[in-house]
């Protein structure tokens, strides 16, 4: 009945063009970011931080780097996890080697770092397509897990072959290492999520963000009215990578602690990120957030509900939510290619024209 | 008539400038096959010059050549007045050189709008870091500039209604248009159009003609288009080329090429002893 562009009059380009161009989503949306940031700190506590909330900004960080690549300019990738390799590991070496600096330019330099990466093994891209892609990002990712763990120099030569944050602060909060408080942490990635965010929306609203999409939809099209393919890959390449590698700095440094290259980055997360996306959304920030949530609080739910409730064996529960996991892929795959995101907007148009659908 | 470096002025009254493109010896191989076979032609600033041939002529291949897609293995592109080295398609948008294509080549998962807007492409260059910024970069500036006369050519070719569908969505008459809309966005100085009426019926055609004089008569923009019917081509072009098998076979106004013993050949068939 509320939920209506009728009486909102857009008078100027610019009104037009907004993210939110009915007034409604606009006050939800100062909303949440309201509770995200004047709420939720205040009731946060360790459980609440490491098994919902850290993961779920973390991933979505992740998961929009991913979506900008694949479903925006449609080069598909399973190389995030590898990508969150380099983010960590160049995160680690930066905090050793200069532990004075702010963890905000440290995460930062990872992204730059990662982006850097990111455009070399995007580079076999301009000759090759679809699966073919996917098998070079794939190489991508086996060789940056291989490298992280042959070469003693990137976890400073310890005995493990482990890293561990050290203790980091900024502006005087401890944010890395055990003594940082979930508050700090909290905060910390959701800065970095909506920055990441709205970041990838303007990106994706204006001129790169319709020269990807040129790309994806039609190469040869994009082309001949002035898009260089060479550009808009790399580009996608470089923003993906940038965003992919900053979710993989917070996860080793603020989120885990201490990581194993190979566990926490292997191929697993390549696909659960690519889960994230194709559930959330292809093409869309929204079905990033989306996707994050939904896998995030997927295994919690399953957990609350197989074991605290039903009092079923731990090992089930866990084998369940792999079938599960599975079986919404196919579905999704099937019937909603667009994702969450496809949902929500059908939902909405619904919610326009309720009560009155004719 | 013709004068080479004058240009002439038209029985409808427009002026035609002096040539703006011009194509030299063009000779085009795909293997043992001889697509293109030495031809020259001109376009002149300001007029609607057409390609026409029987199927397999080599007209989709010259125009092919003029933007960017095939190299040609002998022969030299004049564009403005210098040979043009050899360009990758993007680089030939970039001199202002806009097509459509014969299977509408639009942008399937993207509003009309968007279309349009890609169009612009060539004429915006705000950087990376300014659209990541978006207000703050003065990359909403521009956006907005150029929001502006995409919407205008929007109008023109009467989108309006439709310019925030997804193309997919769109019969194909108006897909047609909007492919047109997106090559005009980049405010060419030369467009192509590879059958631009093809498999419209007769209003379709109709409306597409009048929007093809009008972009001509009211942007001067300099128009080659290749097209299968006759009567359009007649009515609207002011020079017409004629191919056949690779070879030129006839090149005037649309009246002389209409008396010319090929061409009536070529369209007609004549027994080959």
């Amino acid at each position: 009945m509320f939920y209506r562009e009728a009486g909102d009059f857009k008078t100027s380009y610019v009104e037009d063009g907004q993210t939110f161009p009915i007034r409604f989503d606009r006050y939800r949306y100062y909303f949440v970011l309201a509770v995200a940031f004047g709420i939720v700190p205040f009731f946060i506590n360790d459980y609440w931080a490491n098994a919902i909330l850290l993961p779920f900004l973390i991933y979505a960080i992740a998961a929009i780097g991913l979506n900008i690549l694949t479903g925006y300019c449609g080069q598909v990738s399973l190389g995030t996890g590898g990508f969150m390799a380099v983010g960590a590991y160049s995160c680690y070496k930066l905090m050793t080697a200069f532990p004075d600096v702010s963890m905000f330019i440290h995460v930062l330099l990872a992204g730059g770092i990662t982006a850097l990466v990111g455009v070399v093994f995007g580079l076999p891209s301009l000759r090759i397509k679809g699966f073919y892609l996917a098998v070079a990002t794939l190489a991508a990712q086996f060789f940056l897990v291989w490298l992280f763990n042959r070469v003693a120099w990137f976890y400073n030569y310890s005995a493990s072959g482990q890293i561990n944050a050290p203790e980091r602060e900024v502006f005087g909060i401890i944010i890395t290492g055990p003594n940082a408080t979930s508050t700090a942490a909290y905060l910390f990635c959701l800065i970095f999520l909506v920055a990441s965010a709205l970041v990838a929306r303007n990106l994706t609203r204006g001129t790169i963000g319709r020269t990807w999409m040129a790309i994806r939809d039609m190469d040869i099209a994009a082309e001949i009215i002035g898009v260089n393919p060479l550009r808009a890959k790399l580009t996608a390449f470089a923003v993906s990578s940038f965003f992919v590698g900053i979710s993989g700095a917070l996860f080793f440094a603020v989120y885990l602690g201490a990581v194993e290259v190979g566990e926490a980055f292997g191929i697993q997360k390549s696909f659960l990120v690519l889960f994230m996306i194709i559930i959330g959304g292809l093409g869309s920030i929204f079905g990033s957030f989306a996707g994050a949530a939904f896998l995030v609080l997927l295994p919690v739910a399953l957990k609350v509900f197989g074991v605290d409730i039903m009092g079923w064996p731990t090992d089930i529960v866990a084998h369940f939510q792999l079938v599960i996991v599975g079986g919404l892929i196919i579905l999704f795959l099937i019937l909603e290619p667009h994702g969450l995101a496809q949902l929500w907007r059908v939902a909405k148009e619904k919610l326009r024209l309720w009560p009155f659908p004719h | 008539m013709l004068d080479q470096t004058e240009g002439y002025i038209t029985e409808d009254g427009r002026k035609i400038g002096g040539v703006v493109m011009e194509m030299k010896n063009i000779t085009l191989r795909f293997g043992g096959v001889v697509a293109i076979k030495d031809i020259s032609f001109d376009i002149r600033e300001g007029e609607i010059r057409a390609i026409i041939g029987p199927n397999g002529a080599g007209k989709s291949s010259m125009l092919n050549v003029i933007s960017g897609f095939y190299v040609p293995q002998e022969g030299e592109v004049w564009f403005r007045g210098a040979p043009r080295p050899q360009m990758k398609p993007y680089q030939v948008a970039q001199q202002g050189i806009a097509r459509t294509f014969q299977n509408i080549a639009l942008f399937e998962g993207m509003s009309v709008l968007d279309n349009v807007m890609t169009g612009r492409l060539t004429q915006m260059d705000a950087s990376l870091w300014k659209q990541a910024l978006w207000k703050w970069g003065g990359a909403e500036k521009e956006e907005v500039a150029n929001r502006e006369i995409a919407e205008k050519i929007i109008d023109f070719l009467e989108i309006q209604n439709i310019r925030k569908t997804p193309v997919a969505r769109l019969p194909y008459g108006l897909k047609k248009r909007v492919e047109l809309a997106r090559a005009l966005a980049a405010e060419p100085k030369l467009l192509l159009l590879d059958e631009p009426m093809a498999g419209m019926n007769v209003e379709e055609k109709e409306d597409m003609s009048r929007f093809i004089l009008d972009v001509n008569d009211e942007f001067g923009t300099t128009i080659a288009l290749i097209e299968h019917d006759m009567g359009v081509v007649m009515d609207l072009s002011d020079r017409v080329v004629v191919m056949d098998y690779g070879k030129k076979i006839g090149d005037g106004t649309p009246d002389e090429v209409r008396s010319n013993q090929d061409v009536i050949d070529a369209y007609l068939g004549v027994s080959h002893d």
